[in-house]
């Protein structure tokens, strides 16, 4: 349990918000050519990081807006916070 | 030689104020090299360690765990066993556990406190008496045994529990595994150390992996804190941990690792012989032989490694115990804990080779896989001594992934994951 700061809300508990798991997991661009294992890899596959992790996280019970976190799954400290479509910041 | 455990050695030790016990394991120092080396020494990394020695005859083995024996999730959960799973594999899988749980304290002459209590799952809603009634009959065409209750019944045999019609999520049935119910978790990583152990097996404390040695596609050894061990073979067996592992050796496997939490009472007279889970509500309670009441809340929904959950996890699942259990409404709570569970996108563990030639994995089990224990150790360990999967746990097999053959347990296991 940990506060988060909505990049539309403001600061917020986070039980109003919704995980969505590993951020920056492109969606394949001609997925008929894919393989079955690059298909695995796409939807399966995670790297589960223990440490600073790329995110993302929906405000289910407020805004209702997807947005990225960076944050260290070791102690629950956000990095930073940042708009869907923006560039994730350096680490 | 180990000296055997009866009543005698206990009147022995008794006259000796219980000084002169023989240790149950070795404290040893890694060799430079053994043939099979099993990453965790969990209930489960110790069960397949016990195994490889006993049904393999694989004695050059070692155990290494980061911190203490039966320090992580095997001393966290809530020691519910049980085997009534839908799926034709899981079944398998899972009674065959149960099987070995049943004569388990006479094989390793350690008092596992496995006591077939029952365990009773209710339905709340009319779905949930259509999937639970559904499940007992796969059950039973599995050999495995499952009744239905309905509403007098599961009062009949828990008294305590709340039928009445107008409570929010009232009680619509249940069924009931006869044969399930709960062990002594640290008794169970004990006992298959002390085996393990008296069978030439070392098992290496605060021996924590920072790296797996490869050579192209084979693994050659694995960097610890004690140095570096030469090995063929090595099982990992890391729980919440496992992704950890596998990123060292450059895998990525199908887990994300999030805090799943217990709690427990104050210590009470007998008030509740069984085990009920309420999948619906999320609420389950079992008490305890120091007679408290163990109770299971649920997992955060985001990946932590923190061995902390979030506080309304908690007080959801004591809503749900209280409204079932308005008995318990001036209980307090003694201690409260987290563990962290890796779970599947299908909810099955994997009991699998990998792409990388003699690197094994174990893990998957998310929140149920202490009742597995004995299961989990003896199919792994045929897996690693044959570098084949045993039929039981075949279908749990990493490659499920891509071959699209997943065996799906989310909430046909009779409870949320």
């Amino acid at each position: 349990m940990f506060l988060i700061n909505c990049p539309y809300c403001g600061e917020r508990d986070q039980q109003e918000f919704k995980a969505g798991g590993e951020a920056h997991i492109e969606r394949p661009k001609q997925p008929t050519e894919l393989s079955d294992d690059e298909w695995a890899e796409y939807l399966f596959m995670r790297k589960n990081i223990k440490g600073v992790q790329f995110e993302r996280w929906n405000h289910a019970h407020g805004c209702r807006k997807w947005f990225n976190m960076v944050r260290d799954t070791s102690n629950d400290e956000i990095k930073a916070i940042y708009k869907m479509g923006e560039k994730p910041p350096a680490q | 030689m180990r000296n055997k455990y009866s009543v005698f050695s206990l009147i022995k030790n008794a006259i000796s104020y219980h000084e002169n016990w023989q240790r149950a394991w070795k404290d040893p120092a890694p060799k430079k090299e053994y043939d099979a080396v099993i990453v965790g020494g969990g209930g489960h990394g110790l069960a397949t360690a016990y195994y490889l020695a006993k049904k393999h005859n694989m004695n050059n083995i070692a155990v290494v765990e980061k911190g203490w024996i039966g320090g992580g999730n095997t001393g966290r959960n809530t020691t519910i066993i049980r085997s009534n799973y839908l799926w034709d594999a899981s079944a398998g899988l899972y009674d065959h556990a149960l099987k070995i749980w049943e004569s388990l304290s006479q094989e390793l002459n350690y008092n596992v406190m496995f006591s077939q209590r029952g365990v009773m799952n209710l339905a709340h809603n009319l779905q949930d008496v259509r999937d639970l009634k559904r499940r007992t009959h796969a059950n039973r065409l599995n050999g495995i045994d499952a009744v239905y209750l309905s509403t007098e019944e599961v009062k009949k045999f828990c008294p305590i529990i709340n039928t009445s019609p107008d409570i929010r999520y009232p009680v619509l049935g249940g069924t009931l595994q006869r044969r399930a119910g709960t062990a002594r978790h640290d008794a169970v990583a004990w006992g298959y150390a002390r085996g393990a152990d008296a069978m030439g097996v070392d098992i290496i404390q605060n021996c924590e992996v920072k790296g797996i040695k490869r050579n192209g596609d084979s693994v050659e050894g694995i960097e610890t804190t004690k140095g570096f061990i030469k090995t063929k073979k090595v099982g990992v067996v890391a729980a919440g941990h496992s992704s950890v592992i596998a990123n060292m050796a450059g895998l990525r496997l199908p887990l994300e690792s999030k805090p799943l939490q217990a709690l427990v009472s104050e210590p009470v007279k007998p008030i509740i012989d069984t085990v009920v889970m309420s999948n619906a509500v999320h609420a389950y309670v079992s008490q305890s032989d120091k007679g408290e009441l163990v109770i299971g809340a649920g997992t955060d929904d985001y990946i932590s490694y923190t061995q902390k959950g979030s506080h309304q996890i908690v007080e959801g699942t004591l809503n749900a115990i209280l409204e079932l259990y308005p008995i318990f409404s001036r209980m307090r709570m003694l201690r409260q804990w987290g563990g962290i569970v890796d779970i599947c996108p299908d909810a099955s563990p994997i009991l699998s080779k990998t792409s990388i030639k003699g690197l094994y994995f174990n893990c998957g089990w998310g929140t149920g896989g202490f009742k597995a224990t004995p299961g989990s150790g003896d199919l792994f360990a045929h897996t690693i001594a044959n570098d084949e999967p045993h039929k039981l746990n075949a279908a749990f097999n990493l490659n499920r992934f891509v071959s699209g053959d997943l065996v799906d347990e989310h909430g046909a296991a009779a409870v949320a994951h």
